[in-house]
């Protein structure tokens, strides 16, 4: 087992092997422009991009020419939600999303009421999910647009995203959905879901960084969105920019081998994520999963430790790569606030972990990793005066803090 | 975030982790922070009432790897100053000793804060104590 130990796959993932093995020869033999149409070099470029754009049809039940390549999942989720805003202003100016959206649809969102557009960020349960009755009731004649993500990138759990889209079929809303988090490890199907708009990304799925794709259905309904950028017209007009063709051919390889590979994965993920969270809390008393556990991908444990503060226990865990929703270990100073969204406490937040497991994880690094943390956890609760209080059976939240 | 080896040496050894007895007359408690903040200290110290000297300091804190180096740091420097040398004591002189980056420099506030609470903990104390002396004298 080598050290330091990757189980941060939400933030990243290596690019498999076999991945890379594919992308090589379009650097410097296949190098064509996809786009030029008068020679080899083009053709056989363009050859590589129509074989990646039906790879990723394949894997989420889309037909190729729904693709529409781009830089990456943020790059999609703008280019859905202002490309429809613009498109669909004279159908309506509001728009429907969720407080646990990932910044490049919330951001996004937020640059869109600054233009006018109305915006409904719907809070989330306590396990996390969106409440459809909330949902339903939040639709006007004025809605164009519903966003809400697959999977969420902190606490791994699914939205209802097949019942979102019948809801919204049946109200005339489109449906557009960040899936970037779940393309790959779940089965999506743009058909069965009703998704009309579906942003993913190479990279969380063992895929080169800084290439993605939208989702963009042509049929019942036909979605039109405003192009974000002005240039050659590629991509059927909806993103110009010459194409990306080693990180294209990397997206479509890493599509095809989640694919194939997906039910054996999930399963061999889910049995070692449960064996790490069973280890802790056989071991730790008050340790808290965030979110629900029944509906979630198989790789994501978000786990709180009550009384010990996240990015103290990163320190003591220095080889093990994970990531915390302590506001210690963010830049803007604020803990986490999709676990805050939950109603779950800062405290919680504060304390919490996010373990992402990846294809490359071992069941020897999920005993190593389960083993330091405990160890670790116990350490600071002798450490930590909140632990004594609640020992002493004392009700931390009828203290009187000095909040500073 | 990259942490000094003096942090990181408090953080593997922390000194003086634990409890005095919160109810000794000679003992002052400063507990200061929010769990919701992300930062709870609890500092504490035990005075000869005869000379004034700090003869033993204890701590316990939530929050993250520099809290814990900060609070060590002060219950180290508390170690045999008087209850007014100890006053003296700025978040300053933390942030120097322990190379904290801007963005830490809260947790040395902190320290500081938990300093003067249990100091004036005990000086409270006392002075009920001598209260207490005196009316029974009358």
């Amino acid at each position: 087992m080598k050290l330091p130990i990757y189980m941060d796959n939400h933030a990243t993932t290596p690019v498999d092997p076999r991945v890379f093995e594919a992308m090589k020869p379009y650097f410097m033999e296949t190098f064509g422009n996809a786009a030029s149409r008068n020679h080899s070099f083009g053709w056989q470029a363009e050859e590589a991009v129509e074989k990646s754009r039906k790879q990723i049809a394949d894997l989420i039940g889309a037909n190729p020419k729904e693709i529409v390549f781009t830089s990456g999942a943020t790059e999609s989720n703008n280019l859905a939600l202002k490309g429809v805003a613009e498109m669909y202003a004279e159908k309506g100016n509001h728009i429907i999303t969720a407080a646990t959206e990932h910044k490049a649809v919330l951001d996004t969102c937020k640059r869109l009421e600054k233009r006018g557009i109305r915006v409904t960020y719907l809070p989330v349960q306590t396990n996390g999910l969106v409440d459809l009755q909330m949902l339903q009731d939040a639709i006007t004649d004025k809605t164009i647009l519903i966003s809400v993500m697959y999977a969420n990138n902190e606490i791994g759990v699914l939205q209802p995203i097949a019942e979102i889209g019948k809801l919204a079929k049946s109200k005339g809303v489109l449906l557009h959905t960040d899936a970037t988090q779940a393309v790959g490890k779940v089965p999506v199907n743009v058909i069965k879901d009703n998704i009309d708009l579906a942003s993913l990304s190479a990279h969380k799925m063992y895929g080169p960084k800084g290439v993605g794709a939208l989702y963009v259905r042509r049929k019942s309904p036909r979605v039109q969105i405003t192009a974000q950028m002005d240039g050659g017209g590629h991509e059927r007009g909806m993103r110009s920019g010459t194409l990306n063709v080693p990180g294209i051919v990397g997206l479509g390889e890493a599509c095809a081998l989640c694919h194939a590979g997906m039910p054996e994965e999930s399963k061999r993920l889910a049995y070692l994520r449960d064996k790490l969270r069973g280890k802790l809390e056989k071991e730790l008393d008050e340790v808290y999963v965030n979110g629900t556990t029944e509906h979630r991908l198989p790789n994501n444990l978000n786990i709180s430790f009550a009384y010990v503060e996240g990015e103290s226990l990163l320190m003591g865990i220095n080889d093990i790569a994970v990531s915390s929703g302590s506001a210690c270990t963010s830049a803007t100073l604020e803990p986490s606030y999709v676990l805050k969204a939950l109603g779950a406490g800062d405290d919680l937040a504060h304390s919490s972990i996010r373990f992402g497991l990846g294809r490359f994880n071992t069941e020897e690094e999920v005993d190593y990793v389960a083993a330091k943390v405990i160890d670790v956890v116990k350490k600071l609760r002798e450490l930590s005066p909140l632990y004594e209080m609640a020992k002493e059976g004392i009700d931390l939240a009828k203290v009187q803090w000095t909040a500073h | 975030m990259a942490y000094s080896n003096k942090v990181l040496d408090h953080y593997n050894n922390p000194r003086n982790v634990g409890s005095l007895d919160k109810n000794d007359p000679n003992v002052g408690t400063g507990m200061v922070g929010a769990p919701e903040c992300g930062d709870v200290m609890k500092l504490q110290v035990k005075v000869n009432p005869e000379t004034g000297v700090i003869e033993d300091a204890k701590f316990k804190t939530f929050g993250c790897g520099s809290a814990i180096a900060s609070s060590s740091l002060a219950t180290e420097w508390l170690h045999g100053k008087t209850v007014d040398q100890a006053l003296e004591i700025k978040n300053t002189d933390i942030v120097n000793e322990l190379s904290l980056p801007p963005v830490k420099i809260h947790c040395s506030v902190l320290a500081e804060d938990a300093i003067k609470a249990a100091i004036n903990d005990y000086k409270k104390k006392s002075a009920t104590k001598s209260e207490a002396v005196a009316s029974s004298r009358v």
